[in-house]
């Protein structure tokens, strides 16, 4: 009987065992997929162009890494112009949102005034108006303004998002309304106490909309390719596009790698630095795939 | 409280200039602009309207091309996509060492710069009279031989954009499901173990019905965003898309805008405007079908 006992005790955890096993290997291969991009991209980087042309099979490790590939990037083409486009394109853009929709969601969450309910519902509906639709306007009203190749033509449609007017929106109405009446009573002034209390308060959303709005800015491609065609003012989506059409000379592909290293570790970065903070504001309702 | 009007429209004031210029006059405009027959973005003018921009879009080849593309990687990457998802994230939430590693590298593809690691699917795929590439190297040794999957043969082109994509969009999946697996009630769990329930019937009677909102949010979004296709595409074949015959939806609207053949916006405007039909129908057969097998 107690023999038995221990026969199918052993049996269900060689059982278990195997199926952990399992699932282990089987999260491990999907890692490897995930990473093998990556580390391929830093692999050809630091391959020199002969060496990367010479073999046939690819090897797995440099043979002799060198980091001229990343000299060329910055020589080779404006790759520092691009950077410092996208930089001023998303310091300004998410500035900008910020400005524009704090206000906002400070006034949908603690003012009254009328027709507010109707307002916001006409302001969520608005949410599923497709990006794809609208861009075609747009263009035609930058073009008119003559405000391609130009920052402003690049950042204003770029600006408002309703969808972080409701993450803050909602935020802000948690905060309980004593709050409010205390800070009245002290005569303190709405705008005070919008800097003063409720964005201390909601800095982790504030951060969250930040963070997700850089991201959104960094990786933009299909805007600034419409609205832009002087190299001065590509950003770095579409200006790695160019450098594979005609940057390097088509078959330096060490050399684009490098590029693409570069424009890909910021964002690495950023990630690792507040991987808690995105994974959770893009859990709550990041929309992308 | 009383009622400030006056400085509450003073605070909505920006979000609202922005909104009715960036998008609710466009949202209008492109209806007007779809109708209008041989409108000129030069000279501002058109000659009349009518359906004839529908009729254009319909019978150009280069639009059925697109559509057929589109059509194709939304069937093969929405479920492949979300079945792999499913599969992932019941294995990580099934363990707890390394947990937290493996969620944090799953994620990375969603923070990384689509037309960039999109260069590295490229030449990992492609071959080239120096090397057939790595891919076909590995296929190789299962005896089949070289292709060229960014310049060949058709199914060949689609099969990589079609990975590309899964690889792309599997994150956010991941991420949606993991956390949904994680606020299912332990207490189910227990009973079921009590009960002495199999495997799968916990599987299909507990988690599946448990995780139903989140995966039918995730299959809505996922035919959405498959049917917006576009930069992945550009990442891997490059901007002339309709020479590389991969074009999809989006790219065609862009491509009627703007670039060598564009200049059309009302095309574009039909285009987009029989795309978002089909997004709309399919949406709504997908509601209708989660209001029947969705648990709230």
């Amino acid at each position: 009987m107690e023999n038995n006992f221990e026969k199918i005790e052993k049996a269900a955890k060689i059982r278990r065992r195997i199926s952990k096993t399992f699932i282990y290997l089987m999260l491990s291969l999907w890692a490897l997929a995930v990473l093998f991009p990556f580390y391929w991209m830093i692999l050809s980087s630091i391959k020199s162009y002969s060496s990367y042309n010479s073999e046939y099979i690819p090897r797995f490790y440099p043979a002799d890494p060198t980091f001229l590939n990343y000299k060329e990037a910055f020589t080779g083409v404006p790759l520092a112009d691009y950077f410092l486009n996208t930089l001023i394109f998303t310091l300004i853009t998410t500035t900008l949102m910020l400005l524009v929709i704090v206000p906002c969601a400070f006034a949908f969450s603690r003012m009254n005034f009328r027709g507010k309910n109707l307002l916001f519902t006409f302001f969520l509906s608005l949410m599923m108006i497709p990006n794809e639709l609208v861009i075609i306007t747009n263009f035609v009203t930058i073009t008119n303004l003559d405000m391609r190749n130009t920052f402003a033509g690049l950042i204003l449609p770029s600006v408002t998002s309703v969808f972080y007017i409701y993450l803050l929106k909602e935020n802000f109405s948690q905060i309980p309304d004593e709050l409010y009446l205390a800070a009245k009573v002290d005569g303190t002034s709405d705008l005070k106490y919008l800097l003063k209390v409720m964005l201390p308060i909601c800095r982790p959303t504030v951060i969250t909309v930040t963070i997700l709005k850089v991201i959104e800015c960094w990786n933009s491609y299909v805007w600034p390719r419409l609205i832009t065609d002087d190299k001065n003012y590509f950003l770095v989506s579409n200006g790695i596009q160019e450098i594979r059409e005609n940057g390097f000379g088509r078959e330096n592909i060490p050399a684009m790698m490098a590029a693409v290293v570069v424009i890909s570790v910021p964002l690495i970065i950023l990630f690792l630095i507040f991987r808690k903070k995105i994974m959770e504001g893009v859990a709550r309702g990041g929309t992308k795939g | 409280m009383e009622k400030n009007n006056f400085k509450a429209w003073l605070y909505l004031l920006p979000a609202i200039i922005f909104l009715a210029v960036f998008l609710v006059y466009p949202l209008i405009d492109v209806f007007i602009y779809s109708f209008e027959e041989g409108y000129n973005s030069a000279s501002g003018s058109s000659f009349g309207t009518g359906i004839y921009n529908y009729r254009y879009v319909l019978r150009d080849p280069y639009f059925l091309m697109a559509l057929k593309n589109t059509l194709i990687l939304v069937l093969i990457t929405v479920p492949l996509s979300t079945a792999l998802a499913l599969v992932i994230s019941l294995g990580l939430s099934s363990v707890k060492k390394l947990r937290e590693l493996f969620q944090t590298v799953y994620f990375l593809p969603y923070v990384t710069n689509t037309l960039a690691v999109g260069l590295v699917f490229m030449i990992l795929f492609q071959k080239t009279e120096y090397s057939n590439g790595l891919i076909n190297l590995i296929l190789g040794i299962f005896g089949i031989s070289p292709i060229d999957f960014i310049n060949g043969p058709y199914f060949a082109k689609i099969t990589v954009l079609c990975i590309y994509t899964v690889w792309v969009v599997l994150p956010f999946k991941i991420l949606l499901l993991t956390s949904a697996l994680a606020s299912v009630k332990q207490d189910y769990y227990n009973a079921a173990m009590i009960d002495n329930t199999p495997k799968w019937r916990v599987f299909t009677k507990i988690t599946l019905p448990m995780i139903s909102p989140t995966l039918f949010y995730l299959i809505i979004t996922g035919f959405i965003g498959a049917f917006k296709a576009y930069s992945d595409a550009v990442a891997l074949f490059g901007t002339d898309l309709n020479a590389a015959e991969m074009n999809t939806v989006v790219g065609y609207i862009y491509d009627m805008l703007y670039g060598d053949g564009g200049g059309y916006p009302s095309y574009a405007s039909a285009a987009a405007i029989i795309l978002f039909a089909i997004v709309l129908t399919v949406t709504v057969i997908n509601l209708l079908v989660s209001r029947k097998h969705v648990h709230y």
